[in-house]
């Protein structure tokens, strides 16, 4: 299991009261633990996403950092001008991190983010996963799980189309560190964090971040159905280091059924039997492929 | 130290003396050469700087725009396409005051596919809030990218140094190079107060509502209106340096000219030789240089506009069912004057604009009262 490596009280708080996101919002705990492993010595970059609302309106903002906010599909690129100017300024040991959503990421940021990692720029890439377009409204994304309701996706998710596996793609660029990450297992969260930082070059977290509000669940349950993501294997914890040594970072102690994940969430409500026994397995199937690549680590 | 270089290698020398710090570009023909002579400055270690090779003309300027938030002298360069996918982030530079440089080489837009030359790519973006600089030679290329950085920096407001494909940016000319340390006495390291800094929490370009916008573009647009002083400043102090200077517009013998042609970008030179002609010939003939687009110099263009019975405008761009984009503009700044103006259009995607062909314009205007029609395209096949 997973040590406690950091005491949440103690530690640095960079993200202040007074956000404006919505209740249960798993993008801004995210935030809270990656800027509590990164510290103050770190500038932001926030392209489109609920978190240009959450920071604040002009003149405020919840971050003890600086933060760019940038056009939609340029988080990536943004980040790569904030490491060049602080590179030429000396500044070599500040934290760059690029803060996307999953439209952001998966969808209109992706083409810089590729570039980015192809060039290996010394950048910290995090990537909130809610899953749609929350911030405009709950409309499909790439991200956006088979079989879930949205507003763009009245009848449930596109037939049959995976999830995009942006974690094998960010991989695929051989950069430095790739992980996946979750709210509900902050230590796992801030250890990958602290580890990215380590590093040199391009790192990228992929962050289950839930949205309540698009996930019709009570904002009090967000932590709960995060924490059953993992459980059920639909979103291992794991971490790549160059592309080739994968390893997974949490083992849930006993199987849980992907169906009890679904239920949790009434987004799923329009699912057939037939549709999540086929997710069962395409969850099981990805689990075994995941095993065979990770080597050594907590893997049975 | 004079050297034999292309406009595109003089906009490289320009961006050099002026010690840019982080450059980010993405090839497009015919700026190429500017970006490919930087890396080789860089790494040759001429000029200390980062230059990124991004994967876009979009991530490109992005890249500066966040250079430049936190305080580093950015530049890029581009043409036509790689201007037009750059048009968002062309309002995110100015309306939030970033002092960065750019480099823009006209040529047409597709389709079909045209490298040639023509001006439409960098005025459709004049409601982006740049500057816009057009230059005449390979020398002005070089003294106005120095002159841009400077403009920049003390107005906060992106610059577009602007010249044409090929007749400047492939064309060898003698340059003279300043020495580093004229430049360097003339702009000294960027120094922006405004940049975000480590430690510090301050954010840019928050979400800004309906209280708050309105001040911000009111703010630019007041600061625009004063851009065009501190260029005359700026070119004076450096006439001062170099014994070179340029003017927001450049009249040629206008003092006496019945008629007057207005022109921008390299067919300052042609025009020029066209006016010569026809005063031999006893035909009282001017021409003016727009050498500032944005701010639009509407009073420099009256004053040098003065003498003039008849305007021409030569314009090597179109807005299609408006026309030439130089002509509207010139006739809004003149709706009072009862003059007329004949507003020509040539050139597009590269076609040959001759001596002859100029000429002609002018004949044109010499014998009618008024233009046949708002828009007269010359050298055209109907």
């Amino acid at each position: 299991m997973i040590e406690p490596t950091f005491k949440m009280e103690a530690s640095e708080e960079l993200v202040h009261p007074g956000h404006l996101a919505c209740q249960g919002c798993g993008a801004t705990i995210a935030m809270r633990y990656v800027l509590k492993a990164l510290g103050k010595k770190t500038v932001v970059v926030i392209p489109a996403c609920c978190w240009s609302i959450i920071v604040g309106l002009f003149p405020s903002s919840c971050l003890d950092v600086p933060l760019i906010h940038t056009a939609f599909e340029t988080a990536a690129a943004a980040a790569t001008g904030v490491r060049a100017a602080l590179d030429v300024q000396g500044q070599e040991d500040v934290n760059v991190l690029a803060w996307a959503g999953d439209g952001g990421t998966f969808d209109i940021g992706f083409q810089a983010l590729s570039g980015a990692a192809e060039r290996n720029e010394n950048i910290i890439y995090c990537c909130y996963d809610n899953e749609a377009y929350m911030n405009t409204g709950i409309q499909r994304s790439s991200a956006t799980p088979v079989g879930a309701w949205t507003t763009t996706t009245p009848q449930g998710g596109l037939e049959d189309r995976p999830k995009k596996d942006i974690v094998r793609i960010m991989a695929a660029h051989s950069i430095p560190y790739t992980a996946t990450a979750n709210v509900a297992f902050p230590d796992d969260l801030y250890q990958k964090i602290k580890k990215a930082s380590s590093y040199k070059g391009m790192k990228f977290i992929h962050i289950l971040s839930p949205c309540p509000t698009g996930w019709r669940i009570p904002s009090s349950e967000s932590i709960e159905v995060a924490r059953l993501a993992t459980l059920s294997n639909v979103f291992p914890l794991y971490e790549v280091e160059n592309g080739s040594k994968w390893r997974v970072t949490y083992v849930p102690p006993k199987k849980v059924p992907v169906e009890k994940y679904l239920e949790s969430q009434a987004r799923f409500r329009l699912m057939s039997e037939e549709e999540k026994r086929r997710i069962q397995k395409s969850v099981d199937r990805y689990w075994k492929e995941l095993l065979g690549r990770a080597e050594g680590g907590s893997k049975k | 130290m004079k050297k034999v270089l292309m406009g595109n290698f003089a906009a490289s020398h320009g961006v050099r003396l002026s010690r840019a710090q982080v450059i980010s570009a993405y090839p497009i023909t015919p700026q190429t050469h500017v970006v490919e002579e930087l890396s080789a400055m860089v790494a040759r270690g001429d000029l200390n700087a980062k230059f990124i090779k991004v994967e876009s003309e979009h991530s490109a300027l992005a890249c500066c725009i966040a250079a430049s938030v936190m305080g580093a002298r950015a530049f890029t360069a581009t043409s036509s396409h790689g201007l037009l996918l750059m048009h968002e982030l062309l309002h995110w530079a100015a309306g939030g005051r970033l002092p960065i440089v750019m480099v823009a080489v006209n040529r047409a837009i597709a389709p079909g596919w045209n490298i040639w030359n023509e001006q439409t790519d960098t005025l459709s973006q004049r409601d982006t809030g740049w500057i816009q600089l057009y230059c005449a030679s390979n020398q002005e290329i070089l003294d106005t990218v120095i002159q841009a950085f400077k403009l920049a920096e003390s107005v906060k407001i992106p610059v577009m140094v602007i010249y044409d494909a090929f007749i400047l940016s492939h064309t060898y000319e003698p340059v003279d190079i300043p020495d580093q340390k004229v430049v360097d006495g003339f702009l000294p390291p960027i120094n922006n107060p405004e940049a975000l800094k480590v430690g510090e929490a301050r954010a840019f370009g928050s979400v800004t509502n309906p209280d708050f916008h309105m001040e911000f573009r009111l703010k630019l647009h007041d600061t625009y209106e004063r851009a065009m002083e501190t260029f005359r400043e700026i070119d004076a102090e450096y006439a001062d340096l170099t014994g070179r200077s340029y003017g927001i517009v450049e009249p040629y013998r206008c003092d006496d000219a019945e008629l007057i042609m207005v022109t921008a970008g390299s067919l300052a030179g042609p025009t020029r030789m066209v006016v010569d002609g026809l005063r031999a010939k006893g035909i009282e003939a001017g021409r003016v240089k727009l050498k500032m687009f944005r701010p639009f110099p509407v009073e420099a263009l009256k004053e040098a506009l003065k003498p003039a019975k008849k305007i021409l405008v030569l314009d090597r761009n179109l807005s299609p069912g408006t026309g030439g984009i130089f002509a509207q503009e010139l006739r809004v700044a003149l709706k009072e004057d009862k003059r007329p103006v004949w507003g020509f259009v040539a050139g597009l995607g590269g076609r040959d604009i001759t001596p002859e062909l100029i000429e002609s314009m002018f004949f044109d205007a010499l014998g009618a009262e008024t233009p046949v029609s708002n828009t007269i395209f010359k050298g055209v096949r109907l």
